[in-house]
């Protein structure tokens, strides 16, 4: 079929455009590292994790490598992996919700991470802790969200965004509170910042801690790409296709939020993306889960490592990359929006 | 494929349904339903379809109880056509109906070669390929309507529930859809039609089935189903019945 050539077509360009930024990146900086430099470094130390240490004669400064493999190589893994996690949660989120204004933090996972993490600041625990208490009530704000949603009559979806949205002012309520009672002096500002969302100071010991989680969320938002087409029809019409809606929506739901619990508790609250890029990807591959799904991956990783490419370089300050996405992402998606709408089945 | 209702019913909240409802539709025969609304009809259908659980009496699918199966082995025997309704996505023709191969698939497989030769045999059962690569939020109501019926045949399912398939489309696009269910109905297909209209069910039918108050008040050949006191009795109005040459047709008596 015509729109399944194209939308494959769109999916290699996009795979294409990720490897190259992903390349650049590595130049991008106060310390101009040029890019074959980059890539023989790259080579080079993927080389040794087979061959053993100094089998190959290094032509670079090792403060080019520091640079590279220390400094800029977590982080920009770990800006593809939370825009990865989030434009794929917000994706599988607007097809179970079959609603496209749907985005990550709907069931309130960004909320009661924020609120952990905020706990976590209050107490005075460790940057480690901070991202494990993150990650812990973001599931449980999550976990609430579906036992309220189980337990109240009527309608299971409306029920759900009903129970997000209360969960989440609550525990912002919590969040507000605990900033009130911070020490002014440094809490107070380590939470501020905290909830702004950045990237800066990844460390390559911090990528695991994401990389699990995230992984252990994608592979089913992937392997249930085809299902997610039927569940976005609505719940009577899947499950007259044979969908088992219950089991399949509650796997679906589970992986997003642990993705979206995993990349905030990492990243900070990071807006926007979770909901622009699954719009961006269905103007340029349709709605089709079976590409739209790994073409969101492609795309958030793509955004999210562009922004905080243009967060690291564009003042002398860093700007936290929470307020370039909503810089970015809201104008753009009032274009995307907007648009006039061509006549072809994309 | 026989499919039978048995002592079936339905209470929604305090409210009796269905009460105790039992009729049979045969393997090749066009069933239509009629009632006013509100009457049961739709529940009756989500009731077979697994998606209202019934409070007594059982459906049967040439024997195996239907209550029993799951949505994959259910979508097997029986396919739902819905009404026409607005989508949130956009998706292509050829997607929509190729989604009604789904329960042949593990939830983690991806449609492969052989469904998709299962949604083009459909498309093309119903004239209708030419639509495949068409967005399907941009077609007719009528065009949407034999998608749905398209998809329902490339489910391969011997049993089709239409709910009100007729209700908003035009009166070239509801001969056509109802000429789309009569001809499925003599290849062998068990069709269960829902309808506003009696007129529909003496055209098509090869049997009419009254739902009023829960109760089946009159189930048997159109002719015999689809009387001047019988339209009293469902919708209150006085009409009354000409016969002609065609079969007899429907006709509304005014000053009431």
């Amino acid at each position: 079929m015509a729109n399944e050539r194209r939308a494959r077509r769109a999916l290699l360009w996009l795979g294409l455009a990720l490897v190259v930024l992903f390349l650049l990146s590595f130049s991008l900086g106060r310390y101009g590292v040029p890019p074959r430099q980059v890539v023989k470094i790259l080579c080079a130390r993927f080389w040794e994790l087979f061959a053993g240490k100094g089998t190959l004669e290094r032509t670079w400064a090792p403060e080019m490598e520091t640079v590279v493999i220390n400094i800029r190589l977590p982080r920009i893994v770990m800006a593809c992996l939370v825009g990865c996690a989030l434009s794929g949660a917000g994706t599988a989120f607007q097809g179970v919700f079959h609603n496209p204004m749907a985005s990550p933090d709907i069931l309130g996972a960004s909320s009661g991470a924020a609120f952990g993490a905020a706990l976590a600041i209050l107490l005075g625990a460790s940057t480690r802790m901070i991202t494990l208490s993150a990650f812990g009530f973001g599931l449980l704000t999550v976990g609430l969200v579906m036992l309220v949603a189980h337990r109240a009559p009527g309608a299971r979806l409306i029920n759900l965004i009903l129970a997000g949205i209360m969960l989440s002012s609550l525990f912002n309520a919590g969040t507000s509170y605990i900033k009130l009672v911070a020490d002014p002096s440094n809490q107070l500002p380590q939470i501020t910042y905290w909830l702004m969302g950045s990237l800066s100071g990844t460390r390559l010991a911090d990528v695991p801690l994401a990389f699990f989680p995230m992984v252990l969320g994608l592979v089913p938002l992937f392997l249930l790409r085809w299902q997610l087409n039927l569940l976005s029809l609505g719940e009577q019409e899947a499950r007259a296709l044979g969908v088992d809606t219950h089991l399949v929506r509650l796997v679906l739901l589970l992986s997003a939020t642990l993705v979206t619990a995993a990349s905030v508790s990492v990243s900070g609250m990071i807006g926007w993306v979770g909901l622009v890029v699954p719009h961006l990807c269905r103007k340029l591959l349709g709605s089709d889960h079976r590409y739209l799904m790994p073409g969101s991956f492609l795309c958030g990783a793509a955004f999210l490592l562009l922004v905080d490419n243009v967060s690291r370089n564009l003042l002398a300050v860093e700007i936290p990359i929470g307020i370039l996405t909503a810089l970015v992402g809201a104008p753009f998606f009032l274009y995307l929006i907007t648009r006039k709408e061509e006549k072809s089945c994309v | 494929m026989r499919l039978t209702i048995e002592n079936l019913s339905f209470r929604y909240g305090g409210r009796e349904v269905l009460h105790e409802i039992s009729f049979t539709a045969e393997e090749g025969e066009l069933l239509a339903i009629l009632g006013p609304n509100g009457v049961g009809k739709t529940t009756l259908f989500k009731c077979v379809m697994g998606l209202e659980r019934p409070c007594g009496g059982r459906i049967l699918a040439d024997g195996t109880d239907l209550s029993a199966l799951s949505p994959r082995a259910r979508a097997h025997r029986v396919a739902l056509i819905p009404q026409v309704h607005p989508l949130s996505f956009r998706y292509s023709v050829f997607d929509m109906v190729l989604m009604g191969t789904s329960h042949s698939l593990s939830p983690l497989a991806l449609p492969g070669e052989r469904e998709r030769a299962a949604a083009r045999n459909a498309l093309e059962r119903l004239g209708i390929s030419s639509l495949a690569d068409r967005p399907f939020d941009r077609l007719s109501g009528g065009e949407q309507q034999l998608v749905f019926v398209a998809r329902a045949l490339a489910q391969q399912a011997k049993v089709l529930l239409m709910d009100e398939p007729t209700a908003s489309l035009d009166y070239g696009n509801r001969l056509q859809v109802l000429g789309a269910a009569r001809d499925l109905a003599r290849d062998g297909y068990t069709v269960l039609l829902s309808t506003h209209d009696p007129q529909h069910a003496l055209w098509f039918a090869d049997r009419a089935l009254a739902l009023h108050q829960g109760r089946i008040l009159a189930y048997g050949a159109p002719r015999e189903v689809v009387t001047a006191d019988l339209l009293q009795q469902l919708y209150g109005r006085r009409i009354a019945l000409i016969d002609t040459e065609q079969g007899p047709v429907v006709v509304p008596q005014e000053g009431d």
